[in-house]
C-alpha cells in the first residue's frame, strides 16, 4: 500500500516538474517581474498590504502597454516585516532574479535604506512609494527614487505647525528606527529654533507600558507631546498619556496614519487639544486624481484604501512605465536593469494620481506636497475622512 | 457554617496579603529614599540648574511631587509580573526546570479575553452595558482567559514536557523554547487567518478608563493631578485576590499539600500514595489560570496586544521569579513588586537625573543587571534557600 502510493507521488512530483519547466520556458524570453517590498504581516501590515494592492491594481490598469509588446509582466511581491534584516534577505533574492526589472517599496526608511544598497550593487531601480528617510536618497544612487516628501522638510512643517498653534512647550518622543528617531530630531531643531521650550527628547522602544515615560510628560505638561514613529506605538501613548490627565495637543508624523491609531486611542485623540499629524501622503480624497483609485479599490477589496495605497499605484506606474520606455529603446527587446533605473530619471512630468512626477538628480521629486491633518473621529472606519488642515507645496533642501 | 470556619486557615490568608503590604511599602521606601537621596545630591549640580529652568522648580521637589505617582504605577506593573512571576516558580518548584512557553500562555490567555469582549463588542452588547454588566463581562473576559490559558498549560506539559520527563535537564528547557515559538506563530496565523489583524485593541466601555482624582500638586507653572485609574486599582485587586488564593491552595489544603510533597521528592511522593502526573498537571494549570488572568489584566490596562505581547513580561517575570529565588512562591511575589517598581522608578527619574542623556528607553537594563548581580551573589534569589542539585 505504502509503496504503491509512493510511486504513486513520485510520479505526480515528475509531471509536475515537467510542466513547470515547459511554462518557464515558453515565457522565459519576454517575462518581466516587478516586486514589491512592504511589510505584509505583523504589526506593520495594514498599511504594507495596501502598498502591495496600490501597485497591483496598477499592474492590472496600466500593464497593457507592455503586454501589447509581447511581454508578461508580474507582480512578485516581498515581505519585508518591517524589519531591516528580512528587507535585505529579500532584496538579495529579488536580485538574483534576473527577470525583476524594478522594485515598488518599502514603508519604513529603516528598511529600504539598507536593503536598497543591495539594490544599488546590482543596478536595480527602486521607486519608494513612502521613505521619507533624507538618507534615502542624499546618497545620490541612480537607482534609488521616492515619489513622496523628506523628514527634513516634514519634521520642520510639524514644528511650525506646533508654533502656529501657539505651542510653547513640546515633549518630543520617538522609536528610536532611522525614520522615526531622524524627523523627531528634525521636530526638535526646527521647534527650538522657533523659541518652542523642549522640555524632553526620550526614545523607546515600549509598546504597552509608558507609564515610567509619562512621569516626566505630565511633570512638565508640555503645550505639544510630538512622536517620531509609527501609529500603534504613538497611539497607545496618546491614550496613557490622556488617561493620566495630559490636556495638550498631540502631533505626529506620516507613520501614524493609519486607520490603527483611531482604533488603539479611540475617543482620546479628538478630546482636550486634539490630534494632528504631518504628512506626505494625503487621504487619497485629497488628490484631484484619485477618484476613479478609490472607486476602484473600493470594488476590488472592499474597503478605503490606508495612506499611501495610490502612491503604491503610482509607483507602480513609473516603473512601467519606464520600462515601457526603455524596452522601445531596446527594440521591444527585455531592456537591462541599468537601461531601465536611468529611464526612471528621465521621465518628465508624468501623470501620476497624485500629482506630476520629475526626478531631481538623486531621485526626489522636485517638487513634494505636504499635509497637516487633524484625526476626526475615534472610528478607525471613518480614518480617511480627517480633515486636513494645511497643504504645503515645497521642493526638497538642496 | 461553624463547622466550615472551624475549617478555614485564617492564619493563611492574612500571611500572604501582610507579605505583599510588606513588600510593597518596603520596596516603595527603599526605592523613594534611593530617589531622593540622589535627588538631593544632584540638585547641587548642573541637573539641578537644568531642571530649575525647565519646570521652575528643585530637582528636590520634582522628584518628592512625582513619587506617589510612581509607586502607584510600580505596584500595577510589580503585581502583573508576580502573577507571572509565580507560574515559573510553581513549575520550578515541582519540575525544576524554567517553563519558558509561559510567556505565551500569558499571551494566549490575553486573546481570549480580548477576543471575547471584541466579539461583544461588535454585537453591540458592551456600549451599553451598565456598570455592573461591564464588571460582568470584564470578569468573564479574564475567566474564559485563565480557562484557555491553563487548558493550554495542562496540554503543554501533556504533549510536550511530560514525555521528556527522564531526559537530561537541558532537553525539556529546549522544548520549552520550541514551543513557545510554537505558540507565537500559532497565534499570529489563527489571528491572521480570523480577523487579519495583527494589533488587537481592548475595547473601550464600563468606567475603567475613568480615573479616581487624589488632589492636585502645584508644581512650578505647571499643576499635576495625582490619581489612579480604575483599571490599576482592578489590576491590584485581582491579583492580590488571586495570590492569596494560590497562597491558601499551596500552603493550607491537602492538594497543596501533595504539591508541596511532589517539589520536595518525587518518587518518596510516589510512594505515599499521590499521583505525581496529576499534581504535575494541576502545577501546570494553576500556573497557566495565573498566567491567563495576567493577561487579561495586561490588555485591560496597556490597551494593546499583538502575538508575541508575552515576551518582554515573560522575561522579565522570570527575571522577578529568579530574584526573589526560583521555586520560591513568596520570592517570587517579591521579585515581582520588587522589579516592577525599580522599573517604573528607573524609567521615571533617569531621564530627569541624566538630563536625558538616558532616558526611559534604558529601564530594561536594571531589570536585567539585576539578574545578572543576583546570579553572582546570591545564586539561590533574595528568598530562596541554597538546595543541593538533586539527582
Amino acid at each position: 500500500m505504502s509503496k504503491s502510493r509512493n510511486s504513486v507521488f513520485k510520479m505526480m512530483v515528475a509531471a509536475g516538474m515537467t510542466l513547470a519547466l515547459c511554462g518557464s520556458v515558453g515565457a522565459a524570453d519576454k517575462a518581466i517581474k516587478i516586486a514589491t517590498q512592504s511589510p505584509l504581516s505583523g504589526d506593520q501590515s495594514v498599511v504594507g498590504v495596501d502598498i502591495k494592492r496600490g501597485a497591483e491594481m496598477a499592474l492590472e490598469q496600466l500593464g497593457k502597454p507592455l503586454a501589447d509588446m509581447g511581454f508578461k509582466v508580474e507582480l512578485a511581491p516581498f515581505d519585508d516585516q518591517a524589519n531591516p534584516d528580512t528587507g535585505v534577505a529579500n532584496a538579495k533574492r529579488i536580485v538574483s532574479d534576473p527577470a525583476i526589472l524594478a522594485v515598488v517599496g518599502h514603508y519604513n526608511s529603516g528598511v529600504q535604506i539598507p536593503s536598497s544598497e543591495v539594490y544599488h550593487t546590482s543596478g536595480l531601480v527602486n521607486v519608494s512609494p513612502a521613505n521619507t528617510n533624507p538618507k534615502v536618497t542624499t546618497r545620490g544612487y541612480l537607482e534609488v527614487n521616492r515619489i513622496v516628501g523628506r523628514d527634513d522638510v516634514q519634521g520642520v512643517v510639524g514644528a511650525d505647525f506646533a508654533s502656529a498653534k501657539g505651542a510653547k512647550t513640546a515633549f518630543v518622543v520617538h522609536d528610536k528606527t532611522a525614520y522615526g528617531q531622524g524627523i523627531a530630531e528634525f521636530f526638535k531643531k526646527k521647534a527650538e529654533e522657533n523659541g518652542i521650550k523642549v522640555l524632553g527628547f526620550e526614545g523607546t522602544e515600549e509598546k504597552a507600558n509608558f507609564d515610567a515615560l509619562l512621569s516626566p510628560v505630565i511633570a512638565g505638561n508640555p503645550d505639544v507631546v510630538y512622536f517620531g514613529g509609527m501609529a500603534y506605538q504613538a497611539a497607545v501613548l496618546f491614550k496613557q498619556a490622556r488617561e493620566r490627565g495630559y490636556e495638550g495637543m498631540f502631533l505626529s508624523d506620516d507613520g501614524f496614519d493609519s486607520s490603527d491609531a483611531a482604533g488603539a486611542g479611540g475617543a482620546t485623540l479628538t478630546s482636550g487639544g486634539g490630534t494632528f499629524y504631518s504628512t506626505v501622503s494625503g487621504p487619497a480624497s485629497v488628490y484631484p486624481g484619485t477618484a476613479k483609485f478609490i472607486a476602484d479599490f473600493q470594488a476590488k477589496y472592499k474597503a478605503a484604501p490606508q495612506p499611501f495605497a495610490a502612491q503604491g499605484f503610482d509607483s507602480m506606474a513609473i516603473s512601467l512605465k519606464a520600462i515601457e520606455n526603455a524596452a522601445k529603446a531596446n527594440k521591444n527587446e527585455v531592456p537591462t536593469r541599468e537601461a531601465v533605473a536611468k529611464a526612471v530619471r528621465e521621465l518628465k512630468d508624468f501623470k501620476g494620481i497624485t500629482g506630476n512626477f520629475t526626478f531631481n538628480n538623486i531621485g526626489d521629486p522636485e517638487k513634494a506636497l505636504y499635509f497637516v491633518i487633524q484625526v476626526k473621529s475615534p472610528d478607525p472606519a471613518k480614518w480617511s475622512e480627517n480633515e486636513v488642515v494645511q497643504t504645503l507645496e515645497i521642493a526638497p533642501p538642496k | 457554617m461553624k463547622q466550615f470556619l472551624k475549617r478555614i486557615n485564617f492564619y493563611e490568608l492574612v500571611r500572604p496579603v501582610g507579605q505583599m503590604l510588606t513588600f510593597s511599602v518596603g520596596s516603595a521606601v527603599c526605592m523613594s529614599v534611593i530617589a531622593v537621596v540622589l535627588a538631593l545630591i544632584l540638585d547641587q549640580t548642573y541637573i539641578g540648574a537644568d531642571i530649575m529652568e525647565k519646570y521652575r522648580v528643585t530637582l528636590f521637589t520634582y522628584t518628592m511631587i512625582n513619587l506617589p505617582q510612581v509607586v502607584i504605577d510600580g505596584l500595577t506593573i510589580g503585581f502583573v509580573y508576580a502573577a507571572i512571576a509565580l507560574g515559573y516558580t510553581m513549575v520550578y518548584g515541582v519540575l525544576e526546570f524554567i517553563n519558558f512557553a509561559h510567556s505565551e500562555i500569558f499571551a494566549v490567555g490575553a486573546f481570549v479575553g480580548v477576543e471575547f469582549l471584541i466579539a461583544l463588542g461588535s454585537a453591540g452588547v458592551l456600549s451599553g452595558a451598565s456598570l455592573p454588566m461591564a464588571y460582568a463581562y470584564l470578569t468573564l473576559a479574564i475567566f474564559l482567559g485563565m480557562l484557555a490559558a491553563g487548558g493550554l498549560a495542562v496540554t503543554v506539559e501533556r504533549v510536550a514536557y511530560r514525555p521528556l520527563r527522564g531526559a537530561s535537564r537541558l532537553v525539556p528547557l529546549i522544548s520549552a523554547i520550541g514551543v513557545s515559538f510554537l505558540l507565537q506563530d500559532v497565534i499570529r496565523l489563527v489571528e491572521g487567518v480570523t480577523t487579519g489583524q495583527f494589533n488587537r485593541i481592548f475595547p473601550t466601555f464600563g468606567n475603567f478608563d475613568a480615573r479616581i482624582i487624589f488632589g492636585k500638586l502645584a508644581m512650578g507653572a505647571s499643576k499635576i493631578t495625582m490619581g489612579i485609574s480604575v483599571k490599576s486599582i482592578i489590576v491590584i485587586v485581582s491579583a492580590v485576590l488571586m495570590l492569596v488564593a494560590l497562597n491558601y491552595l499551596v500552603n493550607a489544603t491537602r492538594i497543596g499539600k501533595a504539591i508541596r510533597a511532589v517539589a520536595q521528592d518525587r518518587s518518596t511522593a510516589s510512594l505515599m500514595g499521590i499521583n505525581v502526573n496529576r499534581i504535575i498537571s494541576l502545577t501546570f494549570l494553576v500556573g497557566g489560570l495565573l498566567g491567563g488572568a495576567a493577561g487579561v489584566l495586561y490588555a485591560l490596562k496597556f490597551t494593546r496586544i499583538d502575538p508575541f505581547v508575552g515576551f518582554f513580561p515573560g522575561l522579565k517575570a522570570f527575571t522577578a521569579a529568579v530574584l526573589g529565588g526560583i521555586g520560591n512562591m513568596t520570592g517570587a511575589l517579591l521579585g515581582g513588586i520588587v522589579l516592577g517598581m525599580l522599573e517604573t522608578f528607573a524609567g521615571s527619574y533617569m531621564g530627569v537625573f541624566t538630563m536625558g542623556a538616558a532616558g526611559s528607553e534604558y529601564k530594561d537594563i536594571f531589570a536585567f543587571s539585576i539578574l545578572i548581580l543576583v546570579l553572582i551573589f546570591r545564586p539561590q534569589g533574595l528568598m530562596g534557600k541554597h538546595v543541593g542539585q538533586k539527582a
